[in-house]
């Protein structure tokens, strides 16, 4: 596959579709020298706590051992390449395979084979058959601000300045103290994972496409914000702040659709938010290459897991979660809130679909490329919202890690 | 009355209940949905993980008929999915417990998805907790209403998007 000439203005459509694009995605990109979120601290509080999950199509399995330390490994078994673990969560002082019992620390260390001296003096492994020679790979792991984020390369550089300076106070922003989880739910998206990814990153979609903010006034491209892309163009936070006043702009003068007024609330308890991280910023959308979002809108504090099942398929998972010390009122409000967010929010429901339209429409556009003009040709930040700035800031990283 | 035919009659008005509440939905009169709710009442689709482990939030909570009126309003004039129809299976209907003013009842259901391709797929399965009010299932009045009706969806898994009600 040959990138456009354009350069980062162009995304052609084949990357969406090519078996052998996705497959140099799990080696260069989701095993390269990338951070891939894991899971939050909170889920793993204790020693003994696990959960699994996936880097890119592989199980792996984050555990916090006895002495407090995360350790991240592949969920597979060094033996006949099993599942070690299939509950999703748990606490458990060690992980035994079900088919021959080759048992394995916290840390994913082999520590145990059965009959591995035979039986009666028959059978067993080799003399010469060390535990330490076998295990599954180990991932390297690094916190921030309670996320627990992976990388498969020892290359890859130490997670804040991965981030950046700019992204990573936008995250301490937010996860300013110990939180809480509320809640899960999984979404299987119709397309392509980079869909997703990009639709994230695109603000300027998000009050033309999505009509609930912009009936209900919560939130249009007028509203003064912008967009942060990071150096490389790997990450990127968009913002925004709700504007009480109310003049004339494009929504009113222009023909647009999602000029839509007339409709309120019945019942508008749901849109009582608070001013919690006292900036006045309403929303904050921000990704961490290849496959994180942290969300907040409003009080809604979320984040989401980007993995890919296939060329076609794409699970993203929601955590939604509130602080330690939230009172009963604030959960209350969260759970209101979590109605715009999720599988079916009334913000976010759409994002399930406009995947699945490109997807389908892509069939047979082998050669063809998207436009990805608005705000220009580079990437880089930017105080407006009526731009694809982070969307070309994502192709700057792809193609670098991809070396397309 | 002989109590043995009392609750035969109230099995009776339950699963009426919620007959009238699943064609309504099947049958797209959404804008006649709040009305099977008390005001105020809690409607709430869910995991059965989360609610399990007793988390509060899955993928939709209403706490009044106004906020279930928001959901209708929004899905007809603001919200942009594909055309889809549910084909609602209710079964194994039991009383859990009843109260002076109380009924907690349990359901199965299944909800097939019809999209306008005519692709039709098990969109979910699990289980209706149903808190009905006694009151008006002793007076003249149309129907019963629902207290308060927990969807339990076995799966955490939404297939691309949940727009219509449960």
């Amino acid at each position: 596959m040959r990138w456009p000439n354009e350069g980062l203005t162009r995304v052609p459509y084949e990357v969406y579709s090519d078996r052998s694009v996705y497959e140099r995605e799990q080696t260069a990109i989701f095993r390269g020298q990338t951070w891939s979120f894991l899971c939050l601290e909170a889920e793993i509080h204790n020693p003994g706590d696990y959960k699994t999950t996936r880097l890119g199509d592989t199980p792996v399995i984050v555990a916090r051992a006895a002495d407090g330390a995360i350790h991240a490994f592949e969920n597979r078994c060094a033996h006949r390449g099993a599942l070690l673990c299939f509950n999703s969560c748990g606490n458990s002082r060690n992980f035994t395979c079900v088919y021959h019992s080759w048992s394995y620390d916290l840390k994913g260390n082999l520590t145990g084979v059965a009959f591995r001296n035979g039986v009666d003096g028959k059978g067993g492994m080799p003399a010469d058959f060390k535990l330490r020679d076998h295990g599954p790979r180990k991932l390297k792991v690094a916190t921030f601000s309670g996320l627990v984020f992976g990388s498969y390369s020892p290359d890859t550089p130490p997670l804040e300045e991965y981030l950046g300076a700019e992204i990573a106070a936008r995250i301490r922003r937010v996860l300013n103290r110990p939180i809480k989880v509320l809640g899960y739910s999984s979404q299987i998206l119709p397309n392509n994972w980079k869909l997703y990814a990009e639709n994230v990153k695109d603000s300027y979609h998000a009050s033309l496409l999505h009509l609930f903010f912009t009936t209900f006034r919560i939130n249009r491209l007028s509203q003064p914000g912008g967009v942060i892309v990071s150096e490389s163009g790997a990450h990127h936070a968009t913002y925004s702040k709700m504007r009480d006043d109310h003049k004339p702009t494009e929504y009113e003068t222009g023909n647009i659709r999602s000029n839509r007024e007339g409709y309120r609330l019945a019942d508008p308890s749901m849109l009582m938010g608070r001013d919690e991280f006292g900036d006045g910023i309403t929303l904050q959308i921000l990704t961490v290459f290849p496959s994180f979002v942290l969300q907040q809108i409003q009080n809604s504090l979320v984040v989401r897991q980007i993995l890919p099942n296939s060329t076609d398929e794409t699970e993203l998972n929601w955590t939604y979660f509130g602080f330690a010390d939230d009172t009963e009122e604030m959960t209350l409000l969260r759970q209101k809130q979590a109605n715009l967010v999720g599988p079916g929010g009334y913000v976010s429901m759409e994002d399930g679909v406009v995947g699945g339209l490109i997807q389908r429409a892509i069939a047979g556009a082998n050669g063809d490329s998207s436009v990805v003009e608005m705000g220009g040709s580079d990437a880089v930040s930017q105080d407006t919202r009526a731009t694809e700035t982070a969307v070309r800031g994502f192709w700057k990283a792809y193609r670098d890690y991809m070396g397309l | 009355m002989d109590p043995q035919i009392q609750f035969m009659q109230l099995q009776f008005t339950i699963e009426r209940l919620i007959s009238d509440y699943v064609h309504c939905i099947d049958d797209d009169r959404l804008e006649e949905w709040p009305g099977f709710f008390a005001d105020p009442c809690v409607y709430k689709i869910t995991s059965a993980e989360n609610y399990e482990r007793g988390l509060p939030i899955g993928v939709f909570f209403a706490n009044s008929r106004g906020m279930l009126q928001d959901r209708v309003t929004a899905l007809r004039e603001a919200n942009i999915y594909e055309p889809q129809r549910y084909r609602h299976l209710v079964s194994s209907t039991r009383i859990l417990e009843q109260t002076d003013s109380t009924v907690r009842v349990e359901s199965n259901f299944m909800v097939a998805r019809i999209m306008q391709t005519g692709a039709t797929m098990l969109f979910a399965t699990g289980r209706y907790l149903d808190r009905i009010a006694l009151d008006r299932i002793a007076t003249d009045e149309p129907r019963p209403l629902f207290v308060e009706k927990i969807v339990v969806c076995d799966s955490r898994r939404i297939d691309t998007l949940l727009a219509i009600p449960l």
